[in-house]
């Protein structure tokens, strides 16, 4: 049944009006109900579901190893950082220590994903609201980095490249060189967005005192990431909680404290600005080493091994067959996504298939605050809101 | 010579005029989405229409084509007559103001003068502004007749919007008139040769308020409202599908020429520019000229479009209402003043 909304006895001449799921800026297949009064929203509700792949059902029925892919395609423009989640998740139940060049390559390349993901909502969020040529110029970006993420994954966007006790591959030779190259002309390139955007009036008149959402509100919403940040509150897992070695890097969290759609636009260019120096720190300091862990019941032995010595090939039939079985028990393991505080709930039986996966999604989480934004506003202005909080609808409906 | 054939040969002159010139801005406004798509590609660092024809030359026809062959909607419940009606209003009221543009000086033919502009009329500014604004009719209409919400709020929108820029508009080129003292657009550019100087450098403010309120009334980025694709799915034409959709298209672009056109002929001296050569040369540069002016706008046009965002519709309205309207009176109030203080 979909979802609407009836019009209140005595108020008639107000419109019900259908947003989505086929609208030009509702990020995918959100679709909204707006009762309006003129173009003023009066009530909202949401309609999510469009886009339900059952991927936390479909997680029960695939080996530990098997489920990293389904992770990919739940917050499609991130998969790395899901990736990570859930590798982190499933280590910490195994009680895997992840070498360290391993977990420096993670950082670096979940960062990369973020800078990749902003530069999505930043494109978007503008031409959401009429700035069309800077999707464009952010798109050209993201593809720099998505040829990055082919080169080390050999796919752009569905890398699947984070193994439960570290990596799939060793990143090939001159991949480092080419991450340089990127490095130091992004700057540039988001300085040059920025100028067509931060200081335009046009733009300042447009998001300035809209969405506000209050540092309480946004707590009691469940806000997190970059919005959350936009309310002045400086949460961030990779300072609180950190993992894969976070705290072993400088960078700052940006917060704002105006709340408003202005304010999470600035916080996450400034995020993409410390994103680039946590990968250049991350290049710089990346150790030496293996790049999987020691745990030959869960890590895939390396071809050569196999050749030579015959508990590698019995170990390769194993988890290829059969998987690993992970001791009984439940973990929850948060990160930080580009969108927030992503988390994985881990149920095991001590069968090689979770007995549940739960994921808390950023997006669906932070989507509820939407109606408190848009509350008493202009249509334009819920264009501006939905784009601010920059929800994936594939993480939403999972 | 008698008079019937004077007559006869009038007329004659006349219908090849309309017919040259209509074929003339067809091609123009289709090229014109050729020219916005390149130029609009070439900012964004892609390289827009390659396929069809080299450099996608073939582009507008192509597109004509598919506008012709595509299945032609109309939404159940639609007002049929008119939806119908609407973009036709669209499309005629587009063509119309091109009648009185003067686009050169004239030339002989066979011992007649024959002026470039279909027809010199006493007040053709009254008459362009005229039909300009009845355009508001087709997509208030349009939007209306749809029975749907999305293009209605894409009318309401914009018959606001054009109503209200619509008076900006109009008491921007008052300070023109007052100095030019001639409605006829002939007369004004030829007031500007008199005294060699465009009217730009006597009514910049005029100019800059004309130009703003010109983007608005032709519904383009950063004024692009009533279609705001990204709030409004479509605008008023969200229900429109084959070729009446390709008629609110054209008229957009012919709108788009003929405010260009005004502002050439008011403020930048119309088709004077320097003349040399030969006498052929003579009489066809001061086209160009025109041409050249005209192009120099549309080019404007465009490159705001890959510029800036779109303004939220309180804000436009604020923007016309006490901004551009006190703008405008002040800049009557001052020529006004010089006017009588220089007489």
């Amino acid at each position: 049944m979909a979802v609407t909304l009836e019009k209140v006895p005595g108020q008639e001449e107000r419109l019900i009006l259908s947003m989505g799921p086929q609208h030009p800026s509702t990020h995918g297949v959100l679709r909204l109900v707006l009762e309006l009064d003129g173009e003023t929203v009066v009530r909202s509700v949401y309609d999510i579901g469009y886009l339900h792949t059952g991927f936390e059902k479909s997680f029960e029925d695939k080996t530990y190893s098997q489920c990293i892919t389904l992770t990919d395609r739940m917050d499609y423009l991130s998969p790395l950082s899901n990736n990570l989640g859930f590798c982190l998740a499933v280590e910490k139940l195994l009680n895997l220590e992840v070498p360290p060049k391993a977990q420096w390559i993670r950082v670096l390349l979940t960062e990369l994903t973020r800078i990749a993901s902003h530069l999505v909502w930043l494109g978007t969020h503008a031409i959401d609201i009429g700035a069309m040529s800077v999707f464009l110029y952010c798109f050209r970006e993201r593809e720099e980095i998505l040829r990055l993420f082919e080169m080390v994954s050999g796919q752009r966007m569905m890398t699947s490249y984070f193994r439960i006790g570290g990596l799939a591959l060793e990143p090939p030779l001159g991949w480092l060189k080419r991450l340089g190259k990127i490095v130091e002309t992004l700057p540039s390139r988001i300085d040059e967005n920025e100028d067509l955007l931060t200081r335009n009036p046009i733009w300042m008149r447009r998001t300035q005192g809209v969405g506000v959402i209050s540092a309480e509100d946004a707590i009691a919403l469940s806000l997190s990431g970059p919005s959350l940040r936009g309310s002045g509150v400086s949460w961030d897992v990779r300072k609180n909680e950190p993992y894969s070695g976070y705290d072993k890097f400088q960078f700052n969290v940006p917060t704002r404290p105006e709340g408003d759609v202005y304010a999470r636009y600035l916080v996450r260019l400034a995020e993409m600005r410390e994103s680039i120096k946590i990968v250049k720190q991350a290049m710089e300091g990346l150790p030496e080493g293996p790049i999987r862990a020691n745990a030959p019941h869960v890590v895939m032995p390396d071809r050569e091994s196999m050749k030579t010595s015959i508990e590698a090939l019995i170990y390769h039939f194993k988890i290829v067959t059969e998987g690993f079985h992970p001791p009984v028990g439940e973990v929850y393991q948060t990160i930080e996504s580009p969108r927030g505080e992503l988390g994985f709930y881990i149920v095991s039986d001590g069968s090689p298939k979770p007995y549940r996966c739960h994921v808390r999604a950023p997006s669906f989480a932070n989507l509820q605050s939407l109606a408190k934004m848009i509350e008493g506003r202009l249509i334009a202005d819920v264009v501006a809101c939905i784009g601010s909080i920059d929800v994936v609808l594939g993480e939403i409906d999972r | 010579m008698d008079t019937s054939s004077d007559t006869a040969f009038f007329l004659g002159v006349t219908v090849v005029k309309v017919v040259v010139i209509l074929w003339v801005l067809l091609t123009a406004t289709a090229y014109l989405t050729w020219l916005e798509r390149k130029v609009v590609a070439h900012i964004q660092s892609r390289w827009g229409p390659y396929r069809v024809g080299p450099h996608g030359l073939l582009q507008p026809l192509a597109d004509g084509l598919k506008f012709l062959f595509k299945e032609d909607i109309v939404p159940a419940d639609a007002d049929r007559v008119i939806y119908w009606l609407a973009p036709f209003i669209a499309f005629t009221l587009a063509f119309l103001a091109i009648a009185v543009i003067p686009f050169g000086g004239s030339f002989s033919f066979h011992g007649h003068v024959i002026p470039f502009q279909i027809t010199d009329l006493d007040v053709g500014l009254l008459f362009v502004l005229a039909v300009t604004s009845l355009g508001v009719y087709s997509i208030a209409l349009a939007g209306w007749s749809s029975n749907s919400k999305y293009p209605l709020f894409g009318g309401l929108r914009s018959s606001a919007q054009m109503i209200s820029y619509e008076l900006s508009l109009g008491l921007a080129l008052i300070g023109v008139l007052m100095i030019t003292g001639t409605l006829s657009l002939r007369g004004i550019v030829e007031y500007q040769q008199q005294h060699g100087m465009w009217n730009i450098f006597k009514q910049p403010v005029g100019f800059l308020v004309y130009f703003t309120a010109a983007i608005a009334e032709t519904n383009r980025v950063p004024f692009d409202l009533p279609e705001g694709e990204t709030e409004l799915v479509g605008g008023y034409h969200t229900e429109y599908s084959s070729f009446k959709f390709a008629m609110f298209f054209i008229a957009e672009y012919a709108n788009m020429v003929t405010v260009s056109c005004v502002a050439t002929l008011l403020f930048f001296g119309g088709w004077l520019g320097p003349l040399f050569g030969p006498p052929w040369l003579r009489t066809w540069l001061p086209v160009f000229w025109f041409c050249f002016k005209v192009f120099c706008f549309l080019f404007f046009y465009i490159w705001l479009r890959g510029t800036l965002p779109r303004f939220r519709y309180d804000q436009l309205m604020a923007f016309g209402w006490k901004v551009l309207l006190p703008v405008a009176l002040l800049n009557i109030l001052v020529t006004g003043a010089v006017v009588a203080a220089s007489s």
